[in-house]
């Protein structure tokens, strides 16, 4: 279908899609879903389009919320700032947006865009600039392709505004945040307007689907009396990378981001092996027994055991019996380019990163 | 004189009271069933403590509940107030209106009016937007057009500042002045929405609380006890007199819970360990820190999101009345239970269904005192397998339920309370001692009678505008006087625990301090 019109269920749905793809990071959905709910609820529609039929030459822009949590759950949103952004930065070019799309499939930024869509009454593009969630601006599918993160704009809830033109992604991401502090802690942006062509050809496709489907697998297993894991890796084409129980879990907070690693004691087939997670914000790499498993950009995700339910690295805790699960990432992510983006070496690890379907051959 | 208190804790199946004496001691403790109006349980075990423990009416000098009336009233959406509700916070946070994800029947049970007003703070604690004072008399016109019975005031930051709910709260009061107006900034922590719905549901249990307070009084003074003070157990493990509980009744919701560790920490004087308080359906299993419940940051409660503390809790559905199940050779026990029917239909009371009590008893390690229960029958007709198979899964599932409830792999003390606690055995993989007290099965109403007065206060503070000593001083002071407000001695009142948390990705040493105070009641 060309056109979905979203339901309350699909939306449900889609946060909880979105919290496997976001790989224990990336920040609740539960304010941008409640956003999106409310939306509909006032009578509002959120369009899902086919990013296929997108015309070559139409405007694309993506919306996203940037800035502290705490403040995301305390001075929750008027639904006017994204808005408000993308109508600032339509007035900069003189030309109206013809589809919204989110940056980031994983996380709190997966449903921003659908309420901003209802507010504004534009359709939403299947299809985001990560497939899962990462910590920077310019680590998006778009950067790769050369698309520029500005002109961007960046609104909050009192009526302020502000055009960004920076000379590079980087530069974007270091002013944007210092913005986003004087707004209160938290800033809403329209960013990396683009093309329809130049979106087709840079953006990671249906994954706005795939959440949905995710999540309503999930939220069927248990109806229909099946394993959620089995469910949960057949949906997402991923691998069952260990079963244990958390057994330490040590965090730092570095340069404003929760690093860490969480220690798995094997159990079941898994018994009499160790699995350690390296974490920074989202799940980075998975070594086990002193052997990297899967590392970034492939998707690294903590499960319990038994529901399958996602489990962000902020809960990780000693104790929890958990399922770890690799899914590999959109083949985009696997160039050269791409890894000096967001591939182990970016994040201070010194190893050569293995598409994670030659990775676990190994281990049969 | 002798000076007597009362303790009284409603628990699932049973309700439980306990005599004490000054030096806590034990004078004598009681069980009845519990009802599902609460109160008439808490009077008939009640009465029995009195006549059973010979008690005279005039040494007692306090009765300290720990009752369920609150969280039964919002899981059965049964006597709750219309509340109305207001918010303040515009232009922000009008996406998102209040109660949006609240169970539909709970909404409708509760929902007055709601308002969304200018006015909140960031957090820095400077203004959002000027209180729009205008809107605030409108909103109140209309609470009292609609007749509400009590309303909910949350700001944005107002943990960081309260000035625009305190401001509305005058407001209303000028037009409403007889109905109770609460305050979000003195219920929850911070994120908006779980404070705002844990505001409301305060709001919304006011009449509920009240109209039990009433009748526990009505029968207390029915008993003789009629200028005893009443007291109820709070989530985080004290107690407040009844006129400061009838204010903020959501305090009470989980405290039967808070008191069990609370109880096996007086019956131990152990400050540190894990506490397995075991009913007649559920295990419920948590850790004493400083002699305290270990504590949550977020509760569901009827299906709401809040961010009350409440005690960090495993609860497992294994427990005395727990069904065995055997299919294709498997064994299975709990969650389904036969509850206080336990003896009639467990097979060592000629019942028929074989219970969790029952393999205990069969395998020889549980022992019970009552004519009714013959062990001979359970041992006759359980298969050993069975017994050996049921009492392995049993084990099992509570050592794995006491390895998540830790924090390190290290062996900790285990206390044992509770009805059922006599299940267990007397070692367990990663307890370094299992211990259950002399009274186990009275631990909670133990706990609701030893229980300290408590005040909490949770403030927001960001250090580059005042000094770290001067905030811990403010929030100390506060919670000082939360405390004495809650029924505490102020000569005993001491500050038990200063927990200062920096809100990550904030400039400007954003700081939350949370304060408890604890002191002996006043009588």
């Amino acid at each position: 279908m060309v056109v979905t019109k979203l339901t309350r269920q699909d939306i449900e749905d889609l946060a909880l899609g979105a919290t496997v793809l976001g790989t224990g990071g990336g920040g609740d959905p539960y304010i941008g879903k409640l956003m999106a709910i409310q939306a509909l609820e006032r009578g509002g529609e959120i369009e899902l389009m086919d990013p296929d039929v997108v015309d070559d030459d139409a405007f694309v822009v993506a919306v996203a919320g940037m800035g502290a949590p705490v403040v995301m759950i305390e001075k929750t949103p008027s639904g006017k700032e994204a808005a408000a952004s993308l109508i600032s930065l339509e007035k900069y070019f003189g030309r109206k947006a013809d589809y919204i799309i989110s940056i980031e499939a994983g996380g709190l930024n997966s449903t921003i865009p659908l309420a901003t869509a209802a507010e504004l009454k534009r359709p939403v593009l299947d299809g985001d600039g990560m497939g899962r969630a990462f910590p920077e601006l310019q680590m998006v599918t778009f950067h790769l392709y050369g698309v520029k993160a500005t002109p961007m704009s960046m609104a909050d809830e009192k009526g302020n505004s502000v055009i960004l033109d920076t000379v590079d992604n980087f530069w974007a991401e270091k002013i944007a945040r210092a913005i986003t502090v004087k707004f209160g802690g938290v800033a809403w942006i329209s960013i990396y307007p683009m093309s329809g062509r130049k979106y087709k050809e840079a953006a990671v496709k249906y994954s706005l689907t795939k959440e949905i489907e995710i999540g309503r697998a999930l939220n069927d297993a248990k109806k229909q009396g099946k394993n959620p894991l089995d469910v949960l890796l057949d949906v997402t084409r991923g691998y069952h990378l260990f079963t244990g129980k958390i057994v330490d879990v040590v965090r730092r907070a570095t340069g404003g981001f929760a690093r860490g690693e969480a220690v798995i004691e094997g159990l079941e087939d898994f018994k009499g092996s160790k699995l350690v997670i390296r974490f920074q914000n989202e799940n980075l790499i998975a070594i086990r027994d002193g052997e990297v498993l899967a590392s970034v950009p492939d998707l690294i995700t903590v499960v319990d055991k038994d529901s399958a339910r996602p489990i962000t690295t902020e809960r990780l805790k000693y104790g929890l019996r958990v399922a770890v699960l690799g899914i590999p990432c959109d083949p985009k992510w696997r160039s050269e380019k791409a890894l000096e983006v967001v591939g182990p070496k970016y994040f201070g690890y010194d190893i050569e990163y293995v598409p994670i379907e030659e990775a676990v051959k190994k281990w049969g | 004189m002798a000076k007597v208190r009362i303790g009284i804790d409603v628990g699932s199946t049973h309700t439980d009271s306990v005599a004490i004496n000054e030096r806590n001691e034990v004078i004598h403790a009681v069980k009845a069933r519990t009802t599902s109006d609460v109160t008439s349980g808490i009077i008939k075990s009640l009465r029995k403590l009195i006549i059973g423990g010979n008690l005279k009416t005039d040494d007692v000098v306090a009765v300290m509940f720990g009752t369920t009336h609150i969280l039964n009233a919002i899981v059965q959406r049964k006597g709750l107030s219309k509340v109305g509700v207001l918010r303040i916070g515009a232009p922000a946070t009008t996406a998102i209106e209040p109660m949006l994800d609240w169970p539909e029947d709970l909404r409708v049970a509760v929902e007055g009016a709601k308002y969304i007003v200018r006015g909140g703070h960031e957090y820095t604690g400077d203004e959002i937007a000027p209180l729009d004072e205008e809107e605030v008399r409108k909103a109140a016109m209309n609470f009292a057009e609609r007749g509400v019975d009590s309303v909910a005031i949350t700001g944005v930051f107002s943990i960081v500042n309260p000035e625009h709910e305190l401001r509305a709260s005058e407001i209303i009061r000028e037009l409403l002045p007889s109905i109770p107006i609460v305050m979000s900034h003195e219920i929850g922590s911070m994120g908006l929405l779980e404070r705002e719905n844990a505001t409301i549901l305060n709001a919304a249990s006011i009449g509920a609380m009240r109209k039990a307070i009433r009748s526990l009084r009505e029968s207390l003074n029915d008993l003789g006890l009629q200028d005893t003070p009443m007291f109820f157990a709070q989530n985080d493990g004290t107690t407040a007199r009844a006129d400061f509980i009838e204010k903020y009744p959501i305090f009470t919701v989980v405290a039967p819970i808070s008191n069990s560790l609370r109880g096996a920490y007086v019956l131990t004087g152990i400050k540190d360990a894990i506490v397995v308080d075991t009913g007649g359906t559920t295990s419920n299993i948590g850790v004493l820190t400083k002699g305290y419940p270990r504590e949550a940051l977020e509760i569901e409660i009827g299906g709401v999101r809040t961010n009350i503390r409440s005690p960090d809790i495993v609860a497992i559905g294994l427990a005395g009345g727990s069904i065995v199940k055997v299919s294709d050779g498997k064994v299975r026990v709990g969650p389904v239970s036969v509850g206080y029917k336990l003896i009639e239909e467990g097979i060592s009371w000629g019942g028929s269904t074989i219970t969790a009590t029952d393999i205990a008893i069969a395998k020889g390690v549980m022992k019970i005192d009552d004519p009714g229960c013959d062990p001979e029958r359970a041992k006759k007709l359980i298969p050993p397998e069975i017994v050996e198979k049921a009492y392995e899964y049993m084990v099992s599932k509570l050592e794995e339920s006491i390895d998540k409830v830790k924090t390190s792999p290290e062996p900790e003390t285990v206390i044992l309370v509770g009805g059922g606690s006599l299940m267990w055995p007397k070692r367990l993989r990663g307890a370094k001692e299992v211990i259950r007290p002399k009274y186990a099965q009275s631990a909670n109403a133990l706990g609701a009678a030893t229980a300290l007065v408590g005040g909490l206060v949770e403030k927001a503070f960001s250090y580059d505008h005042i000094k770290r000593e001067d905030a811990i001083k403010i929030a100390s002071e506060e919670a000082t006087r939360k405390a004495i407000m809650a029924g505490a001695d102020p000569t005993t009142v001491e500050i038990m625990e200063v927990e200062e948390i920096a809100l990550p990705y904030l400039p400007g040493n954003a700081v939350k301090i949370r304060v408890k105070a604890v002191g002996k009641l006043k009588l």
